[in-house]
């Protein structure tokens, strides 16, 4: 039975909590499984120096993902090359996996139009703030390609909470009706900022959803790199391949657990307990995967303490990179709204410019 | 016996907003609040705090994370006979329940041929200058403002805030209160404690004056009394009009300044073209025309997305823009 067949009640898992394997190691070479575990370092690192520069006021605004590094990096490590990835506002180190430099992540989050600008190549949709809407784009996305003949996936991320949109229904029901090749991939980190995954749905897992969609729904252990990595895959290759019988699209609840606050601007503490944080915690995908590569022999101190130091140095150099981009110019949020700018903005933009040049930026600038 | 003194209050206009709710919550059962984290975690901005231990959580609701779903739901209940409160957690993401706001809660009277009324208030932070992410800045009012059976609110000091929520609740009518939330925090104002109202459709002189009329709402209310003090020192005398209201618009005090002064500005943040700008332009056209020196001048943001934050102050009036604006008028 393939990966995707489970009782969707029925998590898959490949290491539990102490690294030791209970399910099948996927077919990755030890340097993919070493490069997994230095992405998500990577990731953990990142997160706490992007809270770090928030509240030094470097920084606007920040959604952490410290804890949601397996299911980011298992997920996006299952993609091929061609296929693309449709984030939430979370996906910060999913992102890193398919090419998006940190440093694009930084500057939007500092307020930069320009860190949603993916470079050619790198086949990542812009951010998506207003919940689920990304969902309709993704299966879209991935219905205009099929319609061209092309053979790609396309994963998209949202969490628990946005399966209340009707976006989500609408965006599984047209993957089920036009056989989209899409892996719906939800985030099921317990909370939407203070509500509980019990309020979201009435359902006892959000993957059974699938079943109604007439496609599968699998429900992982999101903090198991490799058993997210393994059912990932196995739906990028149904939804490029599907055998006889088999519906493209999949439906994967990851189940995990943020350690940290919603953004920067919230405080968890008013709606859950340090107990519940720290039973997740006990679930933490890092030291999980180390222990693995450990116990395996593909991981030693030395190496470990390789990568520590090569994603500080990564990050580092990130920040370093964002924080010298000049504040862009206010003309630039002229740019881009149509193809040719019509002419009253063409005055608009002038009369800015026009009132800079009088009274000088201190006349705009407020704090 | 002593009589019953009114006390007052030393709030935030966030502050207003709570105690408005609490003050209508305690006098009627049929009031309630719904929305996305306004109950334990008492909205995000603390909008809703304290409600869900007072009134328990069948009044004051977590719901799923679905803004259709909130006013959908919200128009069957007024529409049965309770007083729902839903909140939007961001003006940016009401669009979701924009249809059931413009499809059903604004024409429920008109189908049913007054059979079912819809006594909700859609309440929603609005407007720019927080350092917000995207789609957490925008203004706008005017997409309200243009459907016939809304009313749309949006007030400017705490202790309108308060008397306008309540108006707001015990309206017949659906009332769309949007609240200005860079100046949640910002100041403080002295509040009843008592239930009072501010009635809706009544726009506030906020300083007299003769040269022109300045007509604004909202977060921009301060920037332009703002300016007008700027602008006092050289010799020019602005009337500075809150409007309070941006539907049904309170004509008779826009006419009536306008004829004082002869001279209009109107200072919004939302976008210019399509803005209310026009509307109270138009106004003043139709009321006033005989009155009129110079053109209305419009200072608003600009016709394109809200920039993030790197550049949002440049996109929103400055008390700059608002001056060099004004001037414009009087010297035509
Ligand atoms: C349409 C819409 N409504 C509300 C919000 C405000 N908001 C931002 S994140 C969030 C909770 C999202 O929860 P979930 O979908 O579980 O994702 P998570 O943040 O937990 O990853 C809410 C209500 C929004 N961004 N968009
Ligand atoms: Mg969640």
């Amino acid at each position: 039975m393939s990966t995707l067949q489970h009782d969707p009640r029925d998590q898959v898992r490949v290491l539990d909590e102490d690294g030791e394997v209970v399910g099948e190691i996927p077919d990755l070479s030890d340097g993919e499984l070493v490069e997994m575990y230095r992405q998500m370092r990577l990731a953990r690192h990142f997160d706490k120096r992007a809270v770090s520069l928030q509240r030094q006021g470097r920084m606007g605004t920040y959604p952490p993902l410290s804890g949601q590094e397996g299911a980011q990096i298992g997920s996006a490590y299952a993609l091929d090359e061609d296929d693309w990835l449709f984030p939430s506002y979370r996906e910060h180190g999913a992102g890193v996996v398919r090419g998006l430099p940190l440093k694009q992540t930084l500057l939007y989050w500092m307020g930069h139009e320009d860190g949603n600008k993916m470079d050619e190549g790198v086949n990542i949709f812009p951010v998506a703030v207003p919940i689920s809407t990304q969902i309709l784009h993704a299966t879209g996305a991935a219905w205009a390609s099929k319609l061209k003949g092309e053979n790609r996936a396309f994963i998209c991320y949202f969490g628990d909470g946005g399966t209340s949109e009707g976006d989500f229904h609408e965006g599984l029901n047209f993957a089920g009706v036009f056989d989209t090749p899409n892996v719906f991939f939800c985030n099921n980190n317990q909370w939407a900022i203070s509500v509980p995954r019990e309020r979201q749905t009435a359902s006892e897992t959000i993957a059974q959803k699938a079943i109604a969609y007439g496609f599968d729904g699998v429900q992982v252990d999101g903090m198991d790199p490799l058993a997210v990595y393994a059912v990932t895959r196995a739906a990028v290759e149904k939804a490029k391949n599907p055998e006889e019988g088999q519906r493209r699209p999949t439906l994967v609840e990851a189940v995990q657990y943020r350690f940290g606050a919603h953004t920067t601007a919230d405080d968890p503490t008013v709606y859950r307990d340090a107990e519940e944080v720290e039973r997740w915690k006990a679930k933490d995908p890092i030291p999980r995967l180390e222990k693995f590569l450990r116990n395996t022999g593909r991981l030693d101190d030395e190496a470990v303490d390789g990568i520590r130091q090569s994603v500080e140095d990564e990050v580092a150099e990130a920040i370093r990179e964002a924080e010298a981009v000049e504040r862009p110019e206010p003309s630039e949020m002229f740019e881009h709204v149509y193809e040719s700018l019509p002419e009253d903005l063409r005055e608009q933009r002038a009369s800015l410019e026009a009132l800079r040049e009088q009274y000088g930026d201190e006349a705009f600038l407020r704090e | 016996m002593a009589t019953q003194q009114t006390t007052t209050q030393n709030l935030t206009l966030v502050q207003a907003v709570r105690d408005g709710l609490y003050t209508e919550m305690s006098r009627d059962s049929d009031v309630l609040v719904l929305g996305e984290d306004v109950g334990k975690n008492g909205g995000v901005f603390r909008a809703t705090e304290g409600l869900y231990d007072e009134f328990g959580p069948d009044r004051v609701i977590d719901t799923p994370l679905a803004e259709s779903g909130i006013v959908g739901t919200a128009i069957g209940m007024a529409a049965y006979g309770l007083k729902p409160v839903p909140e939007i957690q961001f003006m940016g993401f009401i669009y979701p329940a924009f249809d059931q706001i413009v499809s059903h809660a604004a024409r429920l009277r008109t189908r049913s041929r007054g059979r079912f009324t819809c006594p909700l208030v859609v309440r929603a932070p609005y407007g720019g200058g927080i350092r917000a992410p995207e789609h957490h800045s925008e203004s706008k009012e005017a997409f309200f403002a243009h459907e016939p059976g809304l009313k749309v609110v949006i007030p400017s000091t705490p202790h309108d805030t308060k008397g306008l929520l309540i108006s707001a609740i015990r309206d017949p009518d659906p009332v769309v209160f949007l609240e200005p939330k860079l100046i949640y925090r910002a100041f403080r104002g002295d509040v009843p404690e008592d239930d009072y109202t501010v009635p809706i459709g009544e726009a506030a002189v906020r300083r007299e004056g003769t040269d022109i009329s300045v007509f604004t709402w909202g977060a921009m209310t301060r920037p332009t009394l703002e300016a007008a003090e700027n602008l006092a020192e050289a010799g020019v005398d602005c009337e500075v009009v809150d409007l309070r209201t941006m539907s049904p618009l309170d004509r008779e005090t826009i006419v009536e300044s306008f004829k004082k002064t002869g001279r209009a500005a109107v200072v919004h943040e939302a976008p210019k073209t399509g803005g209310l700008g026009g509307e109270i332009a138009s106004i003043i056209q139709e009321e006033a025309l005989l009155y009129q020196e110079a053109p209305v001048e419009r200072i608003a943001g600009f016709d394109t997305p809200f920039p993030l934050y790197a550049l949002e102050d440049y996109y929103l009036p400055s008390v700059a823009r608002v001056e060099e604006g004004i001037r414009n008028a009087v010297e035509f």
